[in-house]
Order: structure tokens, then sequence, then C-alpha cells
């Protein structure tokens, strides 16, 4: 049983009892991928949808919600999950500041792209809580598939 | 060679954005003075060049609450600045200003909350008339946004923003103040367009 945290671009898995924590989630993007069966998964955090826009071949790839998720898929394909018994939750994308001068809303186009890219996967997803304008900490429970998100001001909630 | 991010900063170039703060820093100091009307003096700034994970860690951590005001600067340099204070910060404002020191931000009522937004106002417009006068280029200001969260969440912000560039550092300025003999620290993060950046360092005389 450990406790694996996991920070802003990253991704981390776990079985059994483990937990993966990842702090205030902004704009940015959780996502645990969890196989029942084996009681085992991942979670990545994700900051920018898609790496076909604004990568260099030196970038960190595990910071775009497409190869972020796609790594995590690997990872546990060669722990024994296949893609076929993973199933998602997610959590973050807000908007922190309330501006409309900023052109575009990134949080929002984070989410759209998670699960834009999960349903690519064929990846089913069993809860979300996304959006609005506050900071989200999320713990997931790799025996259970707990996803239990925390907020400054809200009630934690138990995706 | 032009400029594609941050992660190219050689120390020369920080060396520049240290004068600026410098500047900005002084400037932001006798301002705050004339607030609050107690001495406020100001030690050399820091300024950094920080991964996102170890700037979230220079803060004291991801679930840290802070306040942070975000601008937008337009004109001839364009991009944001992030003005990051903790309670520590506010509190010792409050009490200094009002008697009332401040246990939690996320607690605090009007009259504090719009001080200190205040406090944000002029330390953020203190920096952007360092960089106008020192290059004699133009920028503008939008209306400050304030939001009260954890540090992580604050600081992703200008994390994407670098990130979209292909950078994967932020660049930091650690200010100290010493108001009336007790040292107060606050944090402004700057987030130039990279073409302003270069813009910036142009004027200076100084090559990119």
């Amino acid at each position: 049983m450990a406790q694996k945290i996991i920070g802003i671009a990253d991704l981390n898995t776990g079985k059994g009892g483990d937990t993966l924590v990842t702090y205030a989630l902004g704009s940015c993007v959780g996502i645990s991928l969890w196989d029942k069966e084996k009681q085992q998964g991942g979670l990545v955090h994700i900051m920018l949808p898609s790496s076909r826009e604004n990568s260099s071949p030196q970038d960190n790839f595990r910071k775009f919600a497409d190869t972020g998720i796609n790594e995590l898929i690997q990872s546990l394909g060669l722990m024994g999950s296949p893609k076929a018994k993973l199933e998602a939750k997610i959590a973050g994308g807000a908007k922190m500041f309330s501006t409309n001068s900023t052109i575009f809303n990134i949080g929002e186009r984070n989410v759209e792209a998670v699960r834009r890219y999960l349903q690519l996967m064929r990846i089913p997803i069993k809860g979300s809580d996304t959006g609005l304008d506050y900071g989200r900490t999320v713990v997931f429970h790799t025996d259970t598939g707990a996803f239990e998100v925390k907020a400054t001001t809200k009630k934690t909630v138990i995706l | 060679m032009a400029l594609t991010n941050i992660n190219q900063l050689s120390e020369m170039h920080l060396d520049v954005l240290k004068e600026i703060g410098n500047i900005g820093s002084g400037n932001a100091a006798s301002s705050l003075s004339e607030l609050i009307m107690k001495p406020t003096d100001i030690t050399v700034p820091a300024v950094k060049l920080l991964d996102f994970n170890e700037a979230i860690n220079f803060l004291g951590g991801a679930e840290i609450i802070a306040l942070g005001m975000l601008v937008q600067l337009v004109g001839d340099i364009k991009g944001k600045m992030i003005y990051v204070i903790q309670q520590a910060f506010a509190s010792h404002m409050t009490e200094t200003l009002f008697g009332m020191p401040i246990d939690d931000l996320l607690t605090m009522d009007e009259m504090a909350t719009s001080f200190i937004s205040e406090v944000g106002n002029i330390m953020t417009a203190s920096y952007v008339n360092a960089i106008a006068s020192l290059t004699n280029l133009t920028i503008d200001i939008s209306v400050p946004e304030m939001t009260i969260d954890m540090v992580g969440a604050i600081l992703s912000v200008p994390a994407v923003e670098f990130a979209m560039t292909g950078a994967n550092k932020v660049l930091f300025i650690d200010d100290s103040f010493i108001i009336d003999g007790s040292e107060v620290r606050s944090n402004l993060i700057f987030v130039p367009e990279t073409k302003s950046l270069e813009n910036l360092f142009g004027t200076l005389g100084v090559t990119v």
C-alpha cells in the first residue's frame, strides 16, 4: 500500500490499496483509468488538449490529453490490463479567472479533448466533476476505484 | 536566433529581467508605503525560472491557499501578470493598516478583500510601469481579476500559457518586503508572449 503523488504533466499507476494523488487541478484535468477485476489503475495530470498543437520534440508528452492518456493506457497494458477492461473518471478543467478577455477557455477545451480521446479509445467515463471556477485535488484508490475530489470551499465528492 | 520560449533564456536575459524586477519592486515598495503609511523597504528580488512542479513547491505546496490576481497586458508588450499573495503577507498588510490580522484568506471580509486587491493592483502596476519606463514601450493593463484558491490551481494558469509555447518552466519574481521591521514575501509571475519578450530585449539592445 503506497501513496503516490503525481505532479503536473505526469502520471503513475498502482494496485491494491495504493492511492494516487494529484493536487490542485486548475484548468488541468486529472484522469483515472481503472481495471475493476485486477483492482489496479493509473492517474494522469494533463495540461493541454492536443499534442498536435504547440508541441516540440523535446516536449514532455504527458502534458497533452491524447498522448498523456495514451501513455497511461500503454502502462496499464503492460501490467495486464488491456484497454477493453478500463473505465475512466475525470476531474478538473476549471476556469480559474472569470475573464472574458481570455480568448478561449483552456479548461473547457481540455475536458472536451479528454472526453473525445476516451471515446475514441472506447473507454467509458464512469464519473466526472469538471468546469466551474475552483481548484480540485484528486485522490484515487486503486482497490475500490473510488475517486475523491476535494476543493477548498466545497464538500468532498466521491465519484 | 528567434526565441521560441522561456526555456531558452540565458543568464544575461535573466539579469535584464532582474533589473526590471528591481525597479518594479522599488516602485512597489514606495507605493505600498504610501498606502499603508508605514516605512516599507525591499530586498533585491530574485528572478527565477522554475519547473512547474518546482514552482509549486517554492510557493509552499500545491494545496496552500493563496490569492491570485491576474492582469492582461496589451500594447507593445502583450501577456499576463499573475500576482500571488499568501496569508502571511495579506495578514501583515491588514494588521498594519486596520490592526486586524487575517487568519484565513477564504473567510476574509469585504473590506479586507478590497484592500488586498488594491495592494495587488499597485504591485502589478508597479512592474508594468517599470517595464514601460525602461523600454519606452507603451503597455496598458486590463482590470485585474482575483481568485482565492489552492496555489497549484492558480499557478496552472501561467503554467498552461508557458506550456503552450513548449516551455516547461515559469518566470518568477520573488519579492521580500520589509514593512515596519518584519519581512513578508509575495510573488509575481510574468507571462509575456514570446514575441513581446523579443521586443522587450530588442528595445534594450540585448541580443536574443
